[in-house]
């Protein structure tokens, strides 16, 4: 063994490399059940079904706030101007440049849809507050405005839509595409 | 370091245990015997009072959970109920909850004496980085516990930090889901980071365990930062240092005790006595005081993930803090210069503590930015430039000379105390 040159490779390196091999393979496999464990289990996954809400009783100019999957659910009811508001700007000015349009359905202009969770790090934003007449994050201080676009803030991004339907004109189905 | 006296077992069950598990001549010799630097004065007491603090999360927090339970139905009234209806359970919870203050109190003292008189410097970087390795899982043990009660402050409080991961671009909404088990902060959020609240404490005391070790590999750093070369230079830490560390930790106590038996809700915040509701933030959001600072340095960029970035690295550079500063001299007592930016540091840590209080608007956000600018500048700039430009103060040659030279002679008390201390060993 000792006269066996090291550019060669034996056997008995073959044989350390290949038991070396198995044996992060088998600590990874041990350690994916660990680590997958703390992914949103079966009772929560299925609790995050899509839910119906009947839009009728909101009045213009009305925010209601509604859980899906624990996340709050804004659902605002916009007035003529705050519809106005929020397509006069340009919005290739804006932090996170997207149209109004693109935030509701079409032909459901005054129905604006949002999750209700800050961006930034989390927080429930206060509806008809701040410079904007949109939202207002109390705990860092960002700014959205009638379309829920991040106007001033830390925040990086526009409030998320939620994937959602009109299954009527009166009710729509949140969860569901 | 000479004056290791080696243990002699006297009984003989101790002589055989002795041969067996040299275990009380290991505690001799870390404990009894081991000189320490004869001029440490009460700065150094904190590590004792750490070790002390550490002892009591522990047991009043084991004590604890015979009571609470970790459910997010649960948690809230189950620690009122531990409140009113469990003998002691007060009092309790009260050393429990202000422990954690006197314990990050303890900590920053035990910080601001290392950098002080430079205990960092080697041959100490591995002593001092471990320190800050306890320092962050203090820190991360801390924002756990806050959780527990399920307030609406431990709630949100979760949910800020949480969403700090979220900034990470790409997976960081995935590693968040992750780390709730939901799509919120809920239910198994707290049950998890109720397993890893009563798990981290342990690894503390293990990471500990290496602090002291590296410690007493390298010997204590002291006041003049200049090493210990005669058995002149040191006395036996029992009974000296012990004597020292016990009296201030009855000191310590009877702040600990006013804390808890007369503003046991002072460092709190009245919105934790309020339950958990997903569906309101309270409208202004602090962490615990001893947070305020990297609360601060978060908020005063305008950036997410760059705000992020900046909390993390405010702590992270201490560790790098060996190679930053290039001075041969570790004290600031014989360094005119660096004693003035260390204390513009103090003010600066502590300017950035209040801020973090404050709400984020107007001149509390340009504060901020220009503290948080600075906090990085003391690290990155000044400390490596001062290790160039300063002229530092002659050096007494010996710990012995600095003590004794200042009387003009031998300090008749301290001479009888290193005669003692010399008759011992």
């Amino acid at each position: 063994m000792t006269t066996m040159s090291s550019a060669e490779p034996t056997r008995r390196d073959f044989l350390y490399i290949a038991t070396g091999a198995v044996a992060a393979v088998g600590a990874a496999a041990a350690a994916w059940p660990l680590i997958n464990q703390m992914n949103p289990d079966a009772s929560t996954v299925a609790a995050g079904a899509p839910v119906e809400v009947d839009l009728a009783p909101i009045a213009e100019g009305q925010v209601i706030k509604v859980f899906w999957r624990s996340k709050p659910i804004f659902i605002m009811h916009r007035t003529k101007k705050e519809i106005e508001e929020a397509r006069r700007v340009d919005p290739a000015t804006l932090p996170d440049p997207q149209p109004d349009q693109a935030r509701v359905k079409e032909g459901y202009d005054q129905w604006l849809v949002l999750i209700g969770i800050c961006t930034h790090l989390g927080c429930i934003p206060l509806a008809h507050q701040g410079e904007y007449d949109g939202f207002f994050c109390p705990c860092h201080g960002s700014q959205y405005d009638t379309s829920g676009r991040i106007r001033r803030g830390p925040a990086p991004t526009n409030l998320a839509i939620p994937p959602y339907q009109f299954v009527s004109d009166t009710k729509i189905r949140i969860g569901a595409a | 370091m000479s004056a290791h006296s080696t243990y002699q077992p006297r009984s003989p069950f101790m002589k055989w245990l002795e041969a067996r598990l040299p275990i009380a001549g290991l505690i001799h010799s870390s404990f009894v015997a081991y000189p320490t630097p004869r001029n440490l004065n009460y700065w150094w007491t904190f590590g004792g009072i750490l070790s002390f603090m550490l002892a009591v999360q522990i047991v009043t927090g084991i004590v604890l959970v015979m009571h609470y339970t970790p459910h997010a139905d649960l948690a809230f009234s189950s620690v009122e109920q531990i409140m009113r209806d469990v003998n002691y359970g007060w009092l309790l919870r009260y050393l429990h909850s202000n422990g954690a203050s006197m314990f990050f109190i303890a900590v920053y003292v035990h910080i601001f004496r290392g950098l002080y008189y430079g205990s960092y410097k080697a041959p100490r970087e591995v002593l001092w980085i471990l320190g800050v390795i306890i320092y962050l899982l203090m820190m991360a043990t801390g924002f756990l516990g806050y959780t527990l009660p399920w307030g609406q402050m431990s709630f949100w409080g979760a949910t800020v930090i949480t969403n700090f991961f979220s900034a990470i671009p790409g997976v960081g909404e995935s590693i968040v889901t992750w780390l709730w088990g939901g799509y919120a902060v809920g239910n198994p959020t707290l049950q998890r980071f109720f397993s890893l609240h009563y798990l981290l404490p342990f690894v503390i005391a293990g990471v500990v365990v290496l602090h002291i070790w590296a410690l007493h590999v390298v010997g204590q750093n002291n006041p003049t930062g200049v090493e210990p070369k005669s058995s002149q230079d040191t006395v036996p830490f029992t009974p000296y240092a012990t004597a020292k560390d016990a009296f201030m930790l009855v000191v310590f106590c009877i702040v600990y005790a006013w804390f808890v038996f007369y503003v046991p809700n002072y460092l709190g915040h009245a919105d934790n006595y309020i339950e958990a509701n997903p569906g309101v933030t309270p409208s202004h959001i602090v962490p615990e005081w001893y947070y305020l600072p990297f609360y601060a340095i978060l908020r005063a960029i305008p950036n997410k993930l760059l705000g992020v970035i900046a909390l993390f690295a405010s702590i992270l550079i201490l560790a790098f803090l060996p190679w930053l500063d290039t001075s041969r001299v570790r004290s600031a007592a014989y360094r005119p210069l660096y004693r003035q930016f260390f204390w513009v540091f103090v003010a600066v840590c502590l300017g950035l503590g209040w801020l973090g209080s404050k709400p984020a608007e107007g001149g509390y956000v340009i504060a901020a930015r220009i503290l948080t600018a600075w906090y990085f500048i003391h690290f990155l700039i000044i400390m490596p430039l001062l290790g160039l430009i300063e002229k530092p103060k002659p050096l007494p040659n010996s710990i012995s000379e600095a003590v004794l030279g200042k009387s003009g002679g031998a300090h008749p008390s301290f001479a009888a105390a290193t005669a003692a201390s010399e008759k011992r060993s």
